[in-house]
């Protein structure tokens, strides 16, 4: 691709516009309040007069000879009658006169540079005292200022008096803060809309400059015709009034000025600023072609770098491929298919694109040469982003590999949710086709599913396997785990071995042996399991003991990682979690009513701790009723109720714990997901097989409701467990209807709580990006900001990323495993 | 079935240009919505102290002073293993004002103040009447003080020197003759201020606890001053400890503050669980403190003084920088991020900066 030198802007300089470059900008001095005359031309000296533009089709434009997309639209202006204050640069002028002398101008400055009081310095002249009243008012020894003695003042301050107070007058100069020629923006700026009943509703902008025209026009008649100065002034009010509303409608002690609807309108300011101004939502955020967005469902079959796209997604979508000479012959090929992977469109050498319709695939196959483009459907093994967002961290936005596929959703391998905080209960992802080959090759190097295995927060395995992978692979490592001759071929085949390795267990294979296959023939390591096992795996074999989520997630993966790569991590993460769920299926790994009932015996154990919560808590309070409690240092007396009914409560519940864990024991399927971190903790199993605990809002227990009561049918003022919140039943046996509304005053608690989190935690995110994105490690190591300022001599202190620092340990202990082991 | 890789080891080293500052960013923002809104107790010094993303906020923002501020005080090795000593300390140290233990009232009349002591309170707070009256004609200055038994009168305006004028004042008095003196008015101030003065302890210290910790006893008690707690002989100057950033910023300098900073937000993440490689927290420490103070993050600390307009224009207050951009004609040399996003260019930031060009056979 023959690619122009492209022009850089080194750098943007900002100022203000003089009543003369106004002047000189301007195509068309505007002077008629109304746009469109009874034939719906636009009326010549009207506010969308065609010398500043055209909007509507098949009309040109007067100053430049464009069409509506050639031209770029032009300004026009409006002549003040009488001139009126900048409603932002008011403050800015208001400076300057206070540091200036009205006699002879000059910055009132004494010999020590402190600002001189009583009289001017340089000519002795009495100084103004002078006052500004927002938005637009100036006061001088306490008399208005009218705008045209504002300009007077500042007007003969020479250059180098202004440099003193801090302006540049080759760019800006404070009178220019008065308005007396009003730049009126091109009509594309301002684009009315056609409704659908064929009625014209004009912008915003446009609405204000007709009040501004109308004013003005009115004021004009009256000075002409000899009005007193009372109602001169008033009227020239008027006119500031809405000068100010037009550039910002929003300024304090200013009504904003309305649409007839009641509807504040929006003006100049409010176009620039915030979320849906200019800057953020036009200039820093850009909708794109080439992208596609539907619900994501789960697929473990396909590779945790590959998306399943839908074939109706990837008939739309194309990538442009250049011909080449290794290429002609595929392109053609592309070019006169007419069925799924075709050409859409080519591309001539001088960038004139033409559809391949049917009529003309023939002859563009053969016109296609060397030089030409082509853009094709999007195909397996093309490279593609995938988000979803809020894109919290820079793995919201991975590489992944297109796999065509049928259905209407995008399929990911369900190990990259995490990264993504996806699940699948109706979550849509966005998928961006990289056009140019610059990008592709950045995304294929860096941004692959495979090198965010690891996290950049905290240099741990992100992408793991999870939930039942972990449970599967647990059982699959378990000394006692065999598998028959078939069993074993089908388990190898989906994890991609083809090849049947010896029994090791007679005539059977130990789940062991299988799984040891996935691991590098010369990894050895040793490490104490969730459970307290040792495990042990030695040159690629498992000796010792079972795999639980963290020897599988971080031991295994992130020694990977580190020694073998990328690809042979991912291909690891592959294997695995198809053979586990495979042989999962088989094992029927699930849960039943029947695991969450406790034996009588059991039950009684959880009554007997029922009963002794509720004594204990009586005895509080008639400790605290008797004066006879103790008070805990710092605390109230019935603080320190509180306190140690909140302890008899959660002992309560650890109590409950200790009988549950017994009584299920380890064969429960709760348990053992909580144990071997696969899903669930203890808290869960207890919840639902003895009982839930006490609920809480502000880690306090329930008060809120009714007078010195949570429900209207307790006694006021009760303090007893139940009464406030502890719910002795569990989510088997099912709750009391008292007990329901508590769990749900905890629940709404922790529902306000998320709301509330989402927001504060995103401003703060916000903030956070905006003052460090110009951080860079620079070639020497050290971190510079974007005044090329250092930050860090040394980048962490010692040089090292963060991803890869966490796990280097296992590339430096390999040598240690190796002989620990042997 | 696994080779072992032959190509070099990739290097942990961090790669020139690497954007360090969004991903230190991202991995700090990134966990906030997983942080809970639960407040910490340090019983009987300070409740509700914020922990998790209130705080993580409040450290960011680098307030005057965090909304509940604990300071903790460790005795002289020789002392410490004590409990009486930490105990004297604790009480020493605990602030007592003069309207906790003592009766404040005007006498309107006579133009006075009188102050009776609260002999219960007092004794209960070790607080004598000579500490009293030494408080109270610190606070007084000129004021004629008397002190008859529990009893003490203030008598306004024997004594003192009037006020300096200023200008303006001796202006006006010279066109209007002497303004007429509102005794009544300074009386009621005056009295405010008496029940405000501090009779005993540290300014500032609130409730104090003695705990054991690690073998030794030390103090934890609600506010800072650790300019005047460390005045106390039995406390060890070395190993005292507030989380107040701002306060050790003070006391200490901004080294002490930026590790206050990283050992604060590293402490918010471990109290919930969250896993963040310190770089990220150094990082973020060290640009809020690089220039010498402590900068929030915000518009009125780093966001507000970043060098390009349009970046500062796109985070908050887009008018006012605009403005101020345009009077003094000021440049954006689209150093930033946001500023090359904005006029379209590649950012110069990772691959954004490798400049490669090649020669095309002709």
């Amino acid at each position: 691709m023959a690619q122009e030198v492209e022009k850089i802007i080194e750098k943007v300089r900002f100022s203000l516009f003089s009543p003369e470059m106004v002047r000189e900008l301007s195509a068309a001095r505007i002077v008629v309040p109304d746009t469109y005359d009874d034939d719906g031309y636009p009326i010549d000296g009207g506010l969308v007069d065609s010398r500043l533009g055209v909007v509507d089709p098949g009309l040109r434009c007067k100053t430049c000879g464009g069409r509506v997309k050639e031209c770029p639209g032009h300004f026009g202006h409006i002549d003040l009658v009488r001139p009126v204050a900048h409603v932002e640069l008011s403050k800015q002028m208001y400076l300057v006169m206070r540091a200036t002398c009205p006699h002879c101008h000059r910055a009132t400055v004494n010999e020590e540079g402190k600002p001189a009081k009583g009289t001017c310095p340089h000519c002795s002249g009495p100084l103004n005292d002078i006052k500004y009243l927002k938005p637009t008012t100036f006061f001088r020894d306490g008399n208005m200022m009218l705008p045209t003695e504002v300009r007077d003042w500042l007007a003969p301050i020479t250059n180098d008096e202004l440099k003193k107070v801090g302006w540049n007058p080759d760019y800006a100069r404070p009178e220019w803060g008065i308005i007396s020629v009003l730049l009126v923006s091109p009509v594309n700026v301002r684009p009315s809309i056609t409704l659908e009943s064929g009625e014209r509703s004009e912008d915003d902008l446009t609405h204000k400059l007709v009040d501004i025209i109308r004013i003005n026009q009115k004021l004009e008649a009256n000075i002409n015709a000899g009005a007193p100065q009372l109602i001169i002034e008033d009227l020239w009010e008027l006119l500031q009034y809405h000068v100010t509303t037009y550039l910002n409608n929003e300024t304090a002690n200013i009504p904003p000025a309305r649409h007839r609807s009641g509807r504040p309108l929006k003006t100049l300011a409010q176009r620039l600023k915030g979320k849906e101004g200019r800057f953020r939502y036009n200039l820093l955020g850009k909708r794109v072609n080439f992208s596609a967005r539907t619900v994501i469902s789960p697929d473990p079959m396909i590779r945790i770098d590959e998306v399943g796209v839908p074939t109706k997604i990837a008939e739309e979508l194309t990538i442009p491929i250049p011909v080449t000479e290794w290429n002609v012959e595929e392109c053609k090929k592309y070019v006169i298919a007419t069925a799924y992977p075709k050409a859409l469109y080519i591309i001539r050498p001088d960038s004139r694109k033409i559809k391949i319709s049917d009529e003309l695939r023939k002859d563009l196959t053969e016109e296609l040469k060397i030089g030409y483009t082509i853009e094709r459907q999007i195909i397996d093994g093309d490279i593609c982003l995938f988000n979803r967002q809020p894109s919290l961290h820079r793995i919201s936005m991975m590489a992944h590999e297109v796999r065509v596929l049928p259905g209407k959703t995008f399929r990911l391998n369900p190990t990259t949710t995490t990264p993504y905080n996806a699940d699948f209960d109706g979550d849509e992802m966005n998928l961006h086709v990289l056009q140019t080959q610059e990008a592709q090759a950045e995304a294929r190097l860096m941004m692959k599913v495979e090198d965010q295995i690891i996290s950049p927060r905290h240099g741990h395995a992100i992408i793991k396997p999870q939930e039942d992978h972990v449970s599967a692979t647990y059982f699959f490592t378990k000394p006692e785990t065999v598998f028959s001759k078939e069993e074993a071929a089908k388990l190898l085949y989906i994890a991609g071995i083809t090849e049947l390795p010896k029994p090791d267990e007679g005539k059977e294979y130990s789940g062991r042996a299988l799984f040891s296959l996935l691991i590098p023939a010369d990894l050895s390591m040793k490490t104490t399991s969730k459970l307290g096992e040792e495990i042990v795996i030695s040159k690629g074999q498992i000796k010792k003991g079972a795999l639980e989520s963290r020897a599988l997630g971080s031991e295994i993966l992130e020694r990977m990682f580190v020694r073998y790569g990328s690809k042979a991590t991912r291909d690891f993460i592959d294997s695995v979690t198809k053979m586990s769920l495979e042989a999962l299926s088989w094992y029927g790994f699930s849960v039943s009513m029947k695991s969450y009932t406790l034996s009588p015996a059991a039950v009684k154990k959880v009554k007997d701790i029922e009963d002794k919560v509720n004594r204990e808590v009586e005895n509080l309070i008639l400790q605290y009723k008797n004066g006879k409690l103790e008070r805990s240092p710092g605390l109230s007396l019935k603080e320190t109720l509180e306190a140690n009914i909140m302890m008899a409560t959660s002992k309560a519940r650890n109590d409950a714990g200790k009988v549950v864990e017994q009584d299920f024991g380890i064969a429960n399927t709760s348990i053992i997901m909580a144990k071997i971190g696969a899903r669930g903790s203890l808290l869960n199993a207890i919840q639902m097989g003895a009982l839930v605990g006490q609920q809480a809002v502000r880690s306090k227990r329930l008060t809120r409701g009714y007078y010195k009561r949570t429900l209207p049918f307790y006694k006021k003022g009760d303090l007893t467990a139940r009464e406030r919140g502890f719910v002795m039943n569990s989510f088997r046996t099912g709750l009391l209807p008292d007990e329901f509304f508590h769990a749900a005053m905890g629940g709404r608690e922790s529902l306000v709580n998320t709301a509330i989190r989402t927001a504060r935690s995103g401003y703060m995110q916000r903030r956070l990006i905006h003052a460090l994105q110009d951080l860079v490690v620079e070639e020497g190591g050290e971190v510079r900001n974007g005044r090329n300022a250092i930050i860090q001599f040394v980048y962490g202190g010692d040089g090292k990323d963060p991803m890869l620092a966490g796990s280097t340990q296992f590339a430096e202990s390999a040598k240690q495993d190796d002989v620990d082991t042997v | 079935m696994h080779e072992k890789k032959t190509e070099k080891k990739p290097s942990s080293q961090v790669s020139p240009y690497s954007a360090v500052g969004i991903v230190a960013a991202q991995s700090l923002g990134e966990p906030g919505t997983q942080m809970t809104m639960r407040t910490f107790h340090y019983a009987g010094v300070a409740e509700h102290v914020p922990t998790g993303l209130p705080r993580l906020i409040e450290l960011v923002d680098s307030k005057k002073e965090p909304k509940k501020s604990v300071v903790e005080v460790y005795l002289k090795k020789s002392l410490a293993s004590k409990e009486s000593e930490a105990q004297d300390v604790a009480f020493d140290m605990e602030s007592v004002l003069l309207s906790e233990v003592a009766l404040v009232q005007e006498d309107l009349a006579g133009k006075k103040i009188v102050i009776t002591l609260k002999e219960g309170e007092a004794k209960l707070l070790g607080v004598k009447m000579d500490m009293v009256k030494e408080a109270v004609k610190k606070t007084v200055g000129a004021h004629k003080v008397e002190a008859r038994g529990n009893r003490m009168h203030v008598t306004l305006g024997v004594g003192i020197a009037p006020k300096a004028k200023t200008k303006k004042q001796k202006e006006k008095e010279a066109a209007e003759g002497p303004a007429a003196p509102t005794p009544l008015k300074e009386l009621r101030k005056l009295t405010m201020k008496v029940g405000k003065s501090l009779v005993k302890g540290v300014a500032g210290i609130k409730r104090s606890v003695v705990l054991k910790g690690d073998g030794e006893y030390f103090i934890r008690a609600s506010g800072f001053n650790i300019k005047d707690i460390v005045k106390i002989e039995k406390v060890d100057g070395s190993r005292i400890y507030t989380n107040s950033v701002i306060e050790i910023e003070k006391t200490f300098g901004i080294e002490a503050a930026r590790n206050a900073l990283i050992r604060e937000i590293s402490s918010v993440m471990e109290l919930q669980n969250l896993n963040v490689d310190k770089r990220h927290i150094m990082l973020l420490a060290d640009a809020m403190t690089a220039d010498g103070k402590v900068k929030s993050i915000g518009r009125h600390g780093l966001s507000g003084e970043k060098a390009g307009v349009m970046g500062r224009a796109a985070f908050e207050e887009t008018i006012k920088h605009l403005v101020n951009a345009a009077i003094t004609a000021e440049d954006d040399n689209l150093v930033g991020v946001t500023e090359n996003i904005i006029v379209g260019q590649t950012i110069p930031i990772g691959t954004g900066r490798i400049k490669l060009g090649m020669k095309v056979r002709k």
